[in-house]
């Protein structure tokens, strides 16, 4: 399989930048896998597990939200937060649950209750996929 | 004249000084290289960031949200002035605020409402004596240690919060843009709304048109998710800038103060063994005198 340029960087700092084979991507409209030659795209992210496919290796990563950026150069992930699968652990999960259980409670809005409704619902999506 | 005694307390205490300012200067050293580091991490996720919007603002049509093509006015003008929680780091937070200051007046001059917005109690000190009643809120970052976009992300918030409630037009971030150690570039950069880097979009529109972006959801949204977070990551940015700048400052005015301290001590020593010398010899002087008399 072809290897295309993939970036993963967090406010903080670069987490990853080398060529992969397959990245799979938790866009809020739905997961896709980005291969070399995708086309163009950019897709704003929901709170998941992005894979990265390196041919002889997996890696698998947890996102809070960000944006995935797929044009001719490469694929770059502008995430909110980053953090590998094996750093996580059932605690954190929780935390960020509630977290947004709070904000639930604190939002004003018809649209900040909704966002956060189903952020709870993604978190508990991601904290099923992990088998925590 | 000094006595002997005198000499030697001042010596001493000028001393205690030196020990305390190089073991600044050295703290400073060391806090100033992860302060590098991290202002240096940071760097790739602003640049692809500033890309993306690029990308995304030269490709909508129209007016776009009010973040990136402002409310239409330019009356209140609301200034960010990001300094450090503590002094003894040179002239680092005084040219900070005389660049707001001055830009604070012109405003004024101009007929422009001024709101001040303070990140860090130093520039709050120094900006409390003539903005008073401009100054909306001070923001102290006393307890980080090490900045984290979580330390920014709640300011950037806020500063949107307070846009859509009308509170003002224009915000700009002040800020020391660090170069090196003894190079600090105080600076000030519009945040909202949104300057977008003109030669960006140039480039974005002439790649843009051999090759269409799909957007998922849509545009709109898309650009209302990356606003808010575009100026977060700004604001994460100057305080990164801001950490590395305080501590090159620091460094450079503790070698300074460790400096003239060597010197003061030099001086005040050769002082100390004349007239040590000088007490001698007249008591020589008494001595052999006397016993002539005899």
């Amino acid at each position: 399989m072809a290897a295309f340029h993939f970036e993963l960087v967090s406010p903080e700092r670069l987490l990853f930048s080398g060529d992969v084979e397959a990245v799979a991507v938790p866009g809020t409209e739905g997961q896709f896998t980005v291969m070399k030659g995708h086309a163009a795209t950019m897709s704003t992210l929901k709170p998941g597990i992005v894979e990265v496919d390196r041919g002889s290796s997996k890696q698998r990563l947890f996102v809070r939200g960000g944006f995935a950026d797929v044009s001719s150069t490469g694929l770059t992930i502008l995430a909110e937060q980053a953090i590998p699968v094996e750093e996580l652990d059932l605690a954190r999960i929780e935390r960020e649950i509630k977290n947004a259980q709070e904000d639930v409670a604190d939002a004003t809005g018809d649209d900040a209750r909704r966002m956060a409704v189903e952020k709870i619902a993604q978190l508990q999506e991601v904290k099923a996929a992990l088998g925590l | 004249m000094a006595s002997l005694k005198d000499l030697r307390n001042r010596i001493s205490s000028v001393k205690a000084t030196q020990k305390i300012t190089k073991a600044m200067q050295m703290v400073a050293a060391a806090k100033l290289r992860r302060a590098q580091l991290s202002a240096e991490a940071a760097r790739p996720y602003a640049e692809r960031m500033e890309s993306v919007l690029a990308n995304v603002a030269g490709g909508v049509t129209g007016g776009g949200p009010v973040l990136l093509s402002g409310n239409g006015r330019d009356d209140v003008h609301l200034l960010v002035v990001c300094t450090a929680e503590r002094g003894l780091c040179g002239a680092f937070n005084s040219s900070i605020v005389r660049l707001a200051r001055e830009r604070a007046f012109a405003l004024m001059s101009a007929g422009k409402t001024v709101k001040i917005l303070c990140v860090g109690k130093k520039g709050y000190d120094q900006l409390r004596r003539q903005f008073e009643k401009q100054i909306v809120e001070l923001i102290e970052l006393r307890s980080v240690k090490q900045m984290a976009f979580t330390d920014a992300d709640p300011i950037g918030k806020k500063l949107i919060a307070m846009f859509e409630a009308g509170e003002f037009d224009v915000a700009t971030l002040f800020f020391s843009r660090f170069r090196s150690v003894i190079l600090q570039i105080p600076t000030e950069l519009q945040i909202i709304p949104a300057q977008i880097n003109a030669a960006g979009v140039a480039q974005a529109a002439d790649t843009g048109a051999s090759a269409p972006y799909e957007y998922e959801p849509g545009e709109a949204e898309i650009l209302a998710t990356l606003l808010p977070r575009n100026i977060s990551v700004q604001v994460f940015r100057a305080l990164l800038e801001n950490a590395a700048s305080e501590q090159g400052a620091r460094m450079s005015s503790m070698d300074n103060a460790t400096r003239n301290a060597g010197e003061m001590i030099k001086k005040q020593t050769i002082i100390y063994n004349r007239s040590r010398q000088a007490m001698i010899t007249k008591e020589l002087i008494e001595i052999i005198s006397g016993a002539e008399a005899l």
